[in-house]
């Protein structure tokens, strides 16, 4: 898997091998392999308790699998499994290779600072002590986030849903991370909303050619942003492939259900 | 040993001899957290429970004693606790920094420089520095572990964005021999070039929340900021009404009900040296009642 001599675009940035997760008797997760890309988008979707989130948890190092590995190749192009990150490394990485777009932006964020400083914070964190600079540098984010700067000094409290989930996202990206984990980054939202961040995220996915994976029991969204889609059932994946191939012409019955059951605009 | 209800200074030798390993461990990590089993004092939390612990466990019968509270060796916290010691150590007691060999502070650093045969003690409410940023405090003592320290700026720049400039005037963030971030306790940021490189030890004890920290002698300390908006200390721009001092921290004292005020010194035995020194302020010689007509 580590072959150095490959091109390095066509090396995998994240490998998942047989990770499984059980809570006693109960298996969450059983045996997920798969590779990611740079610039891929990977598309989670399944009904609840079908193991998602154990997945990404696994995945973004926040749980230890029960058995399997992840790893991860490093912005210096060594690959590495994550459980022998120490955790200094790990929580670098966190903070800024990597991002993590929580479903409720009162997790990803602090509340109670303004939106410059919580889009500063990871710049703050690898050492930047030039005011002005970061302030111009979360000014810029904001813009590109699509929130009005004269907001930047209030709290996220103040904010409203969709732009919280768009402040999390800048705060996320400050730091060019190349592979951003999303957990249901629409949920909560409506409809005109989740619209005008898919869009937003799309486009940035692109411009700053990110891997993301995201996790996402809707399959609107898992058509719009992603390019593969991995569908779980029970802990296990039953069916994998490009989105149109999966979602236009599903093989497995449950995943026919699935997509049968969106209701038809 | 002058009461013998009492061991020397109050605390059982068992005690002291736990304070000390803590003491000893907080000056070989400058500014780490040590965790010390603190005991019940006979005074309240937030009286100086911590300070008066770590005084108890390095005062020697040679000693000379000085406390202060807010710079001022007549306040009652300050009166009660060199009681305490002088009853139960029985030690000489001071008023006088260059005398002291201890000297027990409560938000001051004496105005006359320290010297290497001097210990200071701090009383410290909060040692956690990202207590109000970080709830948790497992993940703070992480923070610590890691030297994450961004979150502490984010403070600074929340003060910048809403002031326009650190307005964070107390317990402001220090970093201690490049490496932990610690809380000077409420110490005036005027304080705080004082502690860079000093000869005199520096313990702090903290006693509700069980925990001591130490700046050994001539350590380097600095306080956080920007690039772009350097640390600055704070001072009221105006010279002690009672001694002329123009470089010393000031109290402001309200004087009467129609805005009438005056500056004067904080630390009262530096204010009183200078007097009886020759140096006069503006209202140094008036009478109590009849000259207090001074607004300003």
């Amino acid at each position: 898997m580590a072959d150095h001599d490959m091109l390095e675009n066509v090396e995998p940035l994240l490998v998942a091998k047989s990770l499984s997760k059980s809570y006693g008797r109960i298996a969450a997760c059983r045996d997920v392999s798969f590779s990611l890309y740079p610039g891929e988008v990977l598309a989670i979707v399944g009904e609840s308790g079908s193991g998602k989130s154990t997945l990404l948890q696994m995945l973004s190092g926040q749980l230890t699998p029960s058995g399997g590995e992840v790893s991860y190749r490093m912005r210096d192009g060594i690959t590495r499994d994550l459980a022998t990150l120490g955790e200094a490394e790990r929580r670098f990485l966190y903070r800024t290779d990597w991002g993590y777009v929580h479903q409720d932006p009162a997790q990803g964020l602090r509340m109670a600072v303004s939106a410059g400083a919580n889009v500063g914070e990871r710049l703050m964190a690898v050492g930047w002590n030039h005011y002005g600079r970061i302030r111009d540098t979360a000014s810029d984010w904001l813009t590109r986030v699509e929130i009005d700067i004269a907001r930047i000094d209030d709290a996220p409290r103040t904010y409203s849903g969709g732009m919280r989930q768009r402040l999390q996202i800048a705060r996320n990206l400050v730091t060019e991370p190349r592979l951003v984990f999303m957990d249901e980054p629409t949920g909560g939202l409506d409809v005109s909303v989740q619209a005008r961040l898919l869009d937003l995220v799309r486009s940035l996915v692109a411009e700053l050619h990110l891997a993301v994976i995201i996790v996402t029991h809707d399959l609107a969204v898992a058509r719009l942003l992603s390019h593969r889609v991995m569908v779980m059932k029970g802990g296990r994946v039953i069916e994998t492939g490009l989105t149109d191939q999966v979602l236009d012409d599903p093989r497995e019955p449950y995943t026919q259900l699935l997509v049968s059951s969106i209701l038809p605009p | 040993m002058n009461a013998p209800a009492y061991n020397f200074a109050y605390l059982d030798e068992q005690t002291k001899r736990m304070i000390r390993r803590a003491i000893l461990k907080a000056i070989a990590i400058p500014g780490y957290q040590v965790p010390f089993a603190s005991r019940e004092m006979p005074m309240p939390y937030g009286w100086g429970t911590g300070g008066v612990q770590v005084t108890a466990a390095i005062l020697g019968p040679q000693d000379v004693l000085k406390v202060i509270d807010q710079g001022s060796d007549d306040t009652t916290n300050a009166i009660s606790i060199r009681k305490f010691f002088a009853k139960t150590a029985g030690v000489a007691t001071t008023t006088a920094t260059e005398d002291a060999t201890v000297i027990q502070t409560r938000h001051r650093i004496p105005e006359t420089a320290l010297h290497e045969n001097q210990v200071l003690v701090y009383q410290v409410p909060i040692p956690e520095p990202l207590r109000f940023l970080e709830p948790r405090e497992t993940e703070t003592r992480r923070m610590h572990a890691l030297a994450e320290y961004g979150l502490m700026h984010v403070k600074l720049y929340e003060d910048i964005a809403r002031f326009g400039h650190i307005a964070t005037a107390y317990a402001y963030p220090v970093k201690v021999n490049a490496r932990y971030v610690m809380d000077p306790s409420p110490t005036p940021k005027f304080d705080n070039p004082k502690m860079d490189n000093c000869p005199a030890l520096q313990l702090f004890g903290a006693g509700r929340e069980k925990r001591i920290y130490a700046i050994p002698p001539y350590t380097k300390v600095v306080s956080l900021d920007f690039e772009d908006h350097p640390f600055e200390p704070y001072r009221f721009n105006a010279p002690c009404a009672l001694c002329a001092a123009e470089n010393s921290y000031l109290d402001e004292i309200v004087t009467d009900d129609k805005g009438g005020r005056m500056f004067v010194c904080s630390d009262t035995d530096y204010c009183e040296g200078r007097q009886a020194a020759g140096h006069h302020g503006s209202l140094s010689a008036a009478p109590y009642k009849e000259k207090a007509g001074s607004h300003g």
